[in-house]
């Protein structure tokens, strides 16, 4: 319908208005997405497109709305505007295009399944309506189970697995799902050590296998070590950009506010300059 | 109809005046106490209380008849059923504390259990071919046809008393449902508010049996304050209201069984209750359906003109059809689909306000965060003169840079 | 032995044939949180029975079945629109829809008359497994002979027909049930939209309801929804074991339940009657008791024996 579509297009202008990108490549295009809880905007006009094939994180001060924007542009709570579009789709049409690694509180851990039986879940799609998982599917489920350590625990009860173990299952479960963009949130949150750095290779395997990648992150000193993109979120859209260009102490001023001390702020830019 | 009519003006007999009054009586304390029991979000335990007071019930009859000779007494029936009914509270606090389950499961466990307790004690009753069991019935589904004056002079005595302990208790129980982890820093012991408040909401299950049957008597507990919350957010309002709610609902049912003696009190009661609801649930200004869709309308309206004008602004296409007929509508665009002159100067009045709203947000992030108006009224009529003249200093640097990057945020 | 088989195993028949039917959906309410809506569901048949008979002035027909299925259906449409439109918590819009629904069943029912014909509210709430007799039957051999077990009581032969049904859907929906319950989000994401099978679980449960309900009344049926389930759900962490735990558990509730009531009072010498119905569900609540102590992981007093034993290490 809109060939110029603007759909994040201003967004990549700076750095690339040469080429012209059509909206089929596109992996995850929100286009003016207002959400608001109660009367109240959360996001407001946010449009955003993410770059193929990078990690990025989605970044901002607590209440900045990031899972919200997730969630929004999944389609999983009412918007009052905009539209997501996915390689062109619309995204209600291209869910499938889509993994979601929610919160790890979205899900009630105490139900009766195992850690393979939560990484088969992902490949349902693929199996279809009616039928059972064969062995190949059980197959499969391990190597994902595999690719995040977590292959000696695939016969355990999930509610007996620590938040970390917990996380990486659901990491499993999302690369079982086998997708072109993978969307998650808050994936580091008070996991351990030795977790982390699964996370982190498996987001960078995915990366390399070509995915698109978006992280809701909130930990500032690790942004630049992990991401080669960010978003940055304040109820609006703040910046977004490559890390070197965009993670700046003057955009971060900018969505955090007074709540980062300057001395703070100095420290990361000095990341920067270094 | 007639007849109606004389129970709804007390002139239908000192016993039915009575028997409404009373009815009325348990309404008004069933409605203000589950004001707390909703706004504790632990409506359906009180289905659990009222399953679980069978049991008690049938022993107490049992054990009257066989100890003092005759089992229909009220007040040792009603003991009866507050002891068990209280057990059964217990029993589903444990089960939630002590094992995996979850409170619907004990809820449901309880009540089934209990009840099926009762159930078989009722059969035995029956077998045991005693003259005077047939009241146990009633306790079921509510009959008032058959209340001795004495009876009905308990329940309104018994119902007055609650409702004026639930008052006394008002400021606690408010303090309580609004944020528990305050009431316990504030010095309350939660766990026994929590308690008495089950305590209170028992006593008013317990007193209802009678004239309501323990089927129905949740029902009191429940609908008024749901249909109340429709009207206000105060909550001694919200307990005034539920309480009127409950009263005239179980006044006008209660007289309506008067007139019709073979139809269940319960049932009419909360028949009449249900209607109050729908009521409420319409045509509320405050909360009702038809108020909320209409604020919702409005809201949208603001949201979209406001993000049409900034696209206008920005040189962006509007692409969403509701913001193009709105912005049309409003006269801002024309039938091309080209903004208007008009358009045009609104968008900059608009663009200029959006910025002032983004260093605000910038510069106040968590006053802007608590505020609910932000970049949705213009700033001048939210904000104190004083601020916005301080923005507008602090802006004009910023908009030359702005101009550059055409960095506005909202597209 | 010609006296157990016309008048006792029917009777079994019947009350075990129902608390499978519900005990084995009621799994995927209690692991969806929605323990309750059995019993909302129990609740709000009764209307759509009533007006099922008035058509028909037959129980156990086809009317009632299609009259309990709608008002469950209805129940649920209308419990979502006040949740949703009216912002009122899913618990209290719960209990407004079910006591409504059911106090209008009761008022039809006295309104009409149809109060002391077949069907009055004491039936509806105790049920009737005693009625089920089983005259054709002569000897054990008979239960292999397909002509006399054709002339089995028409509940006991709906209910076997409904048990099939739940058991090929449970088969069928295994992993879209699983999935739905534990992570709807994923699930739509996948394609396998959760209010559907949510509201295909409903109308299931709506089904076992109605059956177990005019053979048994529904406090049998409100606690085999959630008793055998819960009892299961102590007992492990596997959900095919948990459905045949709970299976397990509501034959033995049906089979115990009933020769407790049966022959409980006379062996302790008493000459009353006692409800099988009731006693179905005490047992069923006395297995759930047993098991939220002495379950071998997760009950109460092998946790507390854990805790010491780590205690004075």
């Amino acid at each position: 319908m809109h060939d110029r579509s603007s759909s994040g297009l201003h967004l990549l202008h700076d750095t690339d208005t040469s080429k012209r990108v059509s909206p089929k490549d596109l992996p995850f295009a929100v286009q003016g997405m207002t959400v608001a809880y109660h009367h109240k905007p959360v996001l407001w006009g946010v449009s955003y497109s993410a770059p193929k094939g990078c990690l990025t994180a989605i970044i901002g001060p607590n209440g900045a709305g990031k899972s919200t924007f997730l969630k929004a542009a999944l389609g999983l709570i009412p918007k009052l505007s905009g539209d997501t579009k996915v390689f062109g789709e619309l995204i209600e049409k291209a869910l499938r295009r889509i993994a979601y690694v929610p919160q790890r509180s979205a899900v009630d851990w105490d139900f009766p399944a195992t850690a393979i039986d939560v990484v088969l879940m992902g490949l349902y799609g693929q199996i279809g309506w009616f039928r059972w998982p064969s062995r190949k599917h059980r197959q499969k489920a391990m190597d994902c189970l595999k690719s995040v350590g977590m292959q000696d625990f695939a016969n355990r009860q999930i509610g007996q697995l620590s938040g970390g173990q917990q996380q990486r299952v659901f990491l499993a479960r999302a690369l079982a799902q086998n997708s072109e963009v993978y969307l998650m949130d808050e994936p580091f949150a008070g996991v351990d050590a030795a977790t982390e750095k699964a996370i982190v290779a498996v987001l960078r395997q995915l990366v390399a296998d070509g995915k698109t990648v978006l992280v809701v992150h909130h930990d500032l000193e690790t942004v630049r070590d992990y991401y080669s993109h960010i978003l940055l979120l304040n109820g609006q859209h703040v910046a977004d950009g490559p890390v070197e260009t965009t993670f700046t102490s003057e955009n971060l001023q900018k969505a955090y506010g007074g709540r980062l001390a300057s001395t703070q702020l100095d420290g990361l830019s000095e990341a920067s300059n270094s | 109809m007639e007849q109606f009519f004389a129970a709804l003006t007390l002139s239908a007999g000192y016993n039915t005046a009575l028997v409404c009054a009373g009815a009325a009586l348990l309404g008004a304390a069933s409605g203000a106490i589950g004001v707390f029991v909703l706004l504790r979000k632990r409506t359906l335990i009180s289905d659990a209380v009222s399953h679980a007071t069978l049991p008690g019930v049938a022993l107490a009859f049992i054990i009257a008849q066989v100890y003092f000779g005759s089992g229909r007494s009220l007040p040792v029936l009603l003991s009866g059923a507050a002891l068990s009914a209280g057990l059964g509270v217990l029993a589903v606090d444990w089960i939630k504390a002590h094992t995996r389950l979850t409170e619907d499961a004990a809820i449901g466990t309880v009540l089934s259990t209990f009840f099926a307790v009762g159930m078989v004690l009722l059969t035995i009753i029956q077998s045991m071919s005693i003259a005077g069991q047939a009241g146990l019935e009633g306790f079921l589904l509510g009959a008032t046809s058959g209340m001795l004056r004495s009876e009905a002079l308990t329940i309104a005595v018994a119902a007055a008393l609650i409702g004026l302990a639930l008052v006394l208790r008002m400021k606690e129980f408010s303090l309580l449902c609004f944020d528990d982890g305050f009431a316990a820093a504030c010095g309350y012991n939660v766990r026994w508010l929590d308690r008495t408040l089950l305590l209170l909401l028992l006593g008013i299950v317990v007193i209802g049996l009678k004239t309501v049957g323990l089927v129905l008597i949740i029902a009191l507990a429940i609908i008024p304050p749901v249909a109340a919350r429709f009207w206000t957010d105060r909550v001694p309002v919200l307990v005034a209201i539920a309480a009127g709610i409950g009263a005239s609902g179980s006044y006008i049912g209660a007289a309506l069984s008067a007139s019709a003696p073979n139809m269940p009190t319960g049932g009419l009661i909360v028949l009449v209750l249900f209607s109050f609801f729908v009521v409420s649930l319409l045509i509320s200004p405050v909360r009702g359906i038809l108020a909320a869709a209409l604020k919702h309308y409005r809201f949208q309206r603001i949201v979209h003109l406001r993000q049409g004008l900034l696209a206008i602004a920005h040189d962006e296409p509007v692409l969403e059809p509701l913001t193009r007929s709105i912005l049309r509508r409003s006269g801002f665009m024309g039938g091309d689909g080209q903004p208007t002159r008009k358009g045009q100067s609104q968008a900059r009045l608009i663009e200029r306000d959006q910025k002032l709203w983004n260093l605000y947000r910038e510069m106040y992030p968590e006053e802007s965060h608590a505020l609910a108006d932000w970049s949705l009224k213009p700033i001048g009529k939210v904000l104190p003169a004083d601020t916005v003249c301080l923005l507008e200093q602090e802006l004009s640097p910023h908009v030359v840079r702005g101009g550059e990057t055409g960095n506005g945020g909202a597209g | 032995m010609d006296i157990f088989l016309q008048f006792d195993l029917p009777s079994i028949l019947l009350g075990s044939l129902a608390a499978l039917a519900c005990g084995l959906l009621g799994n995927f309410l209690v692991l969806r949180k929605q323990a309750l809506m059995g019993d909302a569901i129990s609740h709000v048949v009764l209307p759509g029975i009533v007006i099922g008979f008035l058509f028909t002035h037959e129980t156990s027909s086809l009317a009632m079945m299609l009259g309990a299925g709608g008002a469950a259906i209805f129940a649920v449409l209308l419990i979502e629109v006040i949740r949703r439109i009216g912002n009122v918590e899913p618990g209290a819009a719960m209990g407004v829809v079910f006591t409504t629904m059911f106090a209008a069943g009761v008022v039809i029912l006295e309104q009409t008359g149809t109060a002391g014909v077949h069907l009055d509210v004491e039936h509806a709430l105790y049920g009737n497994l005693e009625s089920a007799i089983w005259l054709d039957a002569y000897s054990f051999s008979d239960l292999w002979n397909w002509q006399v077990l054709m002339t089995l009581p028409d509940s006991v032969r709906q209910l076997f027909v409904v048990n099939m049904l739940i058991i090929v859907f449970i088969i069928m929906f295994f992993k879209e049930l699983k999935i739905t319950s534990f992570d709807p989000l994923l699930s739509a994401s996948l394609g396998f939209s959760p209010k559907w099978l949510g509201l295909s679980l409903i109308i299931m449960v709506a089904i076992a309801a109605v059956a177990a309900f005019t053979a048994v009344g529904s406090i049998l049926v409100i606690a085999m929804f959630i008793c055998p389930a819960a009892t299961a759900r102590m007992l492990t962490d596997n959900l095919k074991t948990q459905l045949f735990i709970s299976g397990i558990a509501s034959l033995s509730a049906g089979l115990f339940g009933y020769l407790l009531a049966a022959f409980g009072p006379g062996l302790l010498g008493h000459e009353f009657s006692v409800s099988a119905a009731g006693m179905i569900a005490v047992v069923a609540g006395l297995q759930q008791v047993l098991a939220m102590l002495f379950a071998p992981q997760y009950g109460v007093v092998m946790r507390r024996r854990r805790q010491r034993a780590h205690a004075s290490v």
